[in-house]
Formats: structure tokens, C-alpha cells, sequence
């Protein structure tokens, strides 16, 4: 069992391998319809070590940015750093962070419905995806640079700065055409 | 790792935990004469840390990570125990080895790292409980000292097992009682200190935590010598208080008392003739340093 990868040019959605560009419309949808669409950028784009980097981090805030306008009140679109993936001690604030290993906690604490990884990496974010679905309702993509994330529900790979700045595009393509849903009170937490 | 490396993206700077900004903004990587001085004024190459309050081990943390000369290229290497409770809150490279096996791993990587950089000072300093470095890891600690390997060993002596609840180590002194070795050590503590003279190591020395200026000293020789010219073994007594039935105030006092001349803790340094050289030379640049920043002082006065 278990799933293939895509290769350069497509990605997966739930396992199954589509062209990109279905995976960017399914991706902007499953934003605009979270209650709490969340980014979560890892210490590859946090940390400007070199000038792609810093590139990938201005491309996120500016997909974050898109996703501030897109939604409809009462959704609440959030940013969360990965910075470190050792455990915190003695306990993360799961407001201001999340943790690969206990990624839940910020998942549950924040309601979240939604998340995409970026700049997070490869080994860390299968261990933070694993988690995250055995362990809560949220879905979860991948803004992979390598080959993309057997275990997120849809996975980009190759990630680059124009891959992120398009899902942008198509989150704003597709603004007022997705119906939130503003009524799962539950959202992220599964228990 | 590069100190200019260091360097948050500058768009999602605002969301990164304070810990990490203070980090860039008021640590002292790349601060030349960086010291235990700097406690209080920087940001600390520790953040919390989950050892006990008032434990002796903390002290020594703090002190080594404001005194290692290169932090920002410094790989430190730990092993089971209390002090793999505070790695992960430590801003400086480390790697957790198996338990006993810290001195393999850091023979590895230092030679590594001298192929991978070979235009860059990379230091590494191993840190690790008596169990791993005179029991479990005996054979590690003693092969890497005959071999010559150019890194710094650093024990944190607590005299026992603390981690687990108090058994038996070869350091711990003869007769005492823990409350899992209730019959009483049978034998003396292991003279490591002497066996690292006879091992090869170039810098020795024996001593409490009492004191941040004297572990800056020992930490600055100790690094220095070993990347110049081989091994170098520091032990300190950073006993657990709560083994030694003392209450979280105390641990300074234990380690006072213990360092008397006439104690087991007594400062003991051994120094081979090529690492006094080097010493000799070091403190003759420092102090050609020091005269020229006084006369230019002067100057500007």
C-alpha cells in the first residue's frame, strides 16, 4: 500500500496524482473554506540564509496577505512559525508556535481546519503531517521543495517562489466562490 | 554555521517567538571577548531549561555557553542524562549521541568537519554525565584521548546516577550511600583527572562550578589548546542536590566545601609543555592587545 509521489509538474491530491494546476484550485479552496486557514513556514524560509530564502518568506506573507482579503468574516486566516523542531521545554505557547513533535497542540489550541507547510524540513514535516492526521480533522498541504508529502492530504513539490505567489492567484481567483464553513464549531480539533 | 548566516527573513520576522529575535538581536556571537560577564547584559545562549531549581548543573551550562570562544561554529556532542534535558534549549550546534558513545561521535565529526571546512576554525566540545564518560563510555573517552583527537571532553560530575534515581558511579566517593546503592561505594572514585594526564591529553583540570571567572578560564584554555593541539579534559562538580539530600539553596555551598584544599574537589590542573606554550603565547597577544587599545585610548584622550 501507500501512495506514489508526483513527479515535476504534478502533485497529489488525497493520493491521487493530478496536474498542478488542480492541485493549486483545490489547495485555494480548501483556504477559503477553513474557518482558520493556516501557514505554517519552517526555519528554511524563516531564516534568511540565503537570498531564495528570503525570497520564499516575502511570497509567503504576501500568500497570507491574499488569504487576509479573500475570506469572509468570521474565518480567521493565521501565520504560525515553526522555528525549532526540538521539543520545547518546559511547554510551547501554542499561540505563537507550533512544534513537529506535538504539532497538535497548536492545531487543537487555535481551531485549526487547514494548514500548509513550507520551508519546513522533509523528515520533520513527516513526522509533523503524521501527527496531524492521525490526530486531529485538519487538512493538510504541502508546499514541498523536494518531492512532495506522502502524508499530507495534497501535496505541491518543487516548491519556488512563482508556486507560491500563484497559489496566491488562484486564492484570490477565486474569492466569493467558496463557501466557508463557518459552521463547524469543531473545525481543527477531533477531540 | 556563519554568524551572518544568522538572520531572520525580514517579512516574517514579526511572527518569530521573541526567543529567536533576542537571539539575533542581543546574543554574543562573534563578541570576541565574550565571557561570563556578559550574563545579564546579553541574550544567554540558554533559554529555560527543565533541571532542577538551584541545580549546580544549570550554573555550569550558563557559564560554558557564555565562555566557548566560537559558539557559532562550536559543535557540542551530549549523551543520556540530565544534561539531554537541556540541549534542546541550547542555541549552539549539538548532536545527542547513543549513551557512552559521545566520544566516538565527536572524534568523527571533528574530523568531518575539518575536511568540510578546512579554511574554518570548528570546534567541538563534548558535555557529558560521569556515567557516560567514565562508565558507560570508558573505551570512547580513553580511545579518543590516545588517538590524539582534538576536542574538548567535559564531565559534569555529580558523583552518581542522578538521572535515574541515584545508583552507583565510578566517581562516586567510597563509601557513600545512595538511594540506590544502599550497601555504600566499595571502592575509591575513579582518578580520571590522572588517567587523562597519562591518556595524552594536553590540558587537565579538576574543579567546582563555584566560580564563573575560573570556568571561563578553563573553558577558553581548554577549547584552545584542543584545537591547536590535542585533547583536553575538563571534570566539574556539579553535584545533585537532590541525591545528596540538600535542599535547592544549597548547591553552592556543597560545591565550596568540596573545592577546600584538603577536599576531593580541590582545583587539580595539569598542563603539557607544548599546551604552557601555547598558553605563554596567547597571553603575550592578549596583552599586546591590550596595550594597544590603552594607547590608543590615550590617543583619543
Amino acid at each position: 500500500m501507500g501512495i506514489c509521489l508526483p513527479n515535476p509538474g504534478e502533485a497529489h491530491i488525497n493520493g491521487v496524482i493530478v496536474p498542478e494546476e488542480k492541485a493549486y484550485e483545490e489547495a485555494a479552496k480548501q483556504f477559503l473554506m477553513a474557518k482558520v486557514p493556516t501557514i505554517f513556514p519552517g526555519p528554511l524560509v524563516l531564516w534568511a540564509w540565503n537570498e531564495k530564502a528570503a525570497k520564499k518568506a516575502t511570497a509567503v506573507r504576501h500568500l497570507y496577505n491574499t488569504l487576509k482579503e479573500c475570506v469572509q468574516p468570521g474565518q480567521t486566516p493565521m501565520l504560525i512559525p515553526m522555528p525549532d523542531y526540538r521539543p520545547k521545554y518546559p511547554k510551547i505557547n501554542p499561540e505563537v508556535e507550533i512544534n513537529p513533535n506535538h504539532p497538535n497542540l497548536t492545531i487543537w489550541h487555535n481551531k485549526i481546519d487547514c494548514c500548509m507547510f513550507i520551508g519546513v524540513h522533509c523528515h520533520q514535516a513527516n513526522l509533523a503531517l503524521k501527527i496531524i492526521r492521525g490526530g486531529t480533522s485538519c487538512y493538510t498541504i504541502a508546499m514541498c521543495a523536494q518531492a512532495g508529502h506522502e502524508d499530507a492530504m495534497l501535496s505541491f513539490r518543487d516548491a519556488s517562489v512563482e508556486k507560491i505567489m500563484k497559489l496566491a492567484e488562484w486564492v484570490k481567483k477565486l474569492k466569493g466562490t467558496v463557501k466557508p464553513r463557518l459552521t463547524s464549531a469543531k473545525s481543527g480539533a477531533s477531540n | 554555521m556563519s554568524k551572518e548566516r544568522i538572520k531572520i527573513s525580514e517579512d516574517l520576522y514579526d511572527i518569530m517567538p521573541s526567543d529567536y529575535q533576542d537571539l539575533v538581536k542581543s546574543a554574543t556571537y562573534g563578541k570576541e571577548d565574550r565571557g561570563w560577564k556578559d550574563i545579564g547584559n546579553s541574550k544567554e545562549l540558554i533559554e529555560q531549561h527543565s533541571l532542577c531549581a538551584g541545580c549546580p548543573e544549570s550554573m555550569a551550562f550558563r557559564y560554558i555557553l557564555a565562555s566557548l570562544p566560537n559558539p557559532e561554529d562550536t559543535v557540542m556532542v551530549g549523551s543520556t542524562g540530565c544534561t539531554s534535558l537541556v540541549f534542546p534549549m541550547v542555541a549552539v550546534h549539538n548532536i545527542h549521541s547513543l549513551f557512552g558513545n559521545q566520544n566516538a561521535i565527536a572524534s568523527g565529526l571533528k574530523r568531518a568537519l575539518s575536511v568540510r571546512f578546512p579554511g574554518r576554525t570548528k570546534d567541538v566540545v563534548v558535555l557529558a554525565g560521569d556515567g557516560a564518560t567514565v562508565d558507560i563510555g570508558l573505551d570512547m573517552t580513553l580511545q579518543a584521548w590516545f588517538r590524539q583527537e582534538k576536542f574538548t571532553t567535559i564531565c559534569f560530575d555529580n558523583e552518581l546516577y542522578a538521572n535515574t534515581g541515584g545508583q552507583e558511579s565510578g566517581l562516586m566517593q567510597k563509601g557513600f550511600v545512595a538511594k540506590m546503592a544502599p550497601v555504600g561505594k566499595l571502592f575509591d572514585k575513579v582518578r580520571l583527572p590522572e588517567i587523562a594526564r597519562e591518556s595524552g591529553c594536553h590540558y587537565v583540570v579538576q574543579c567546582t562550578v563555584s566560580k564563573p571567572s575560573l570556568i571561563e578560564k578553563v573553558i577558553k584554555n581548554a577549547v584552545m589548546i584542543a584545537r591547536e593541539i590535542g585533547p583536553t579534559y575538563l571534570q566539574l562538580y556539579t553535584p545533585c542536590i537532590l541525591e545528596i539530600g540538600k535542599n535547592s539553596m544549597e548547591g553552592l555551598q556543597e560545591m565550596r566545601d568540596s573545592e577546600k584544599p584538603t577536599e576531593r574537589f580541590a582545583y587539580k590542573e595539569y598542563i603539557s609543555e607544548p599546551a604552557k606554550q601555547l598558553l605563554a603565547e596567547m597571553a603575550a597577544k592578549d596583552k599586546e592587545k591590550k596595550a594597544a587599545a590603552k594607547q590608543l585610548a590615550a590617543q583619543g584622550a
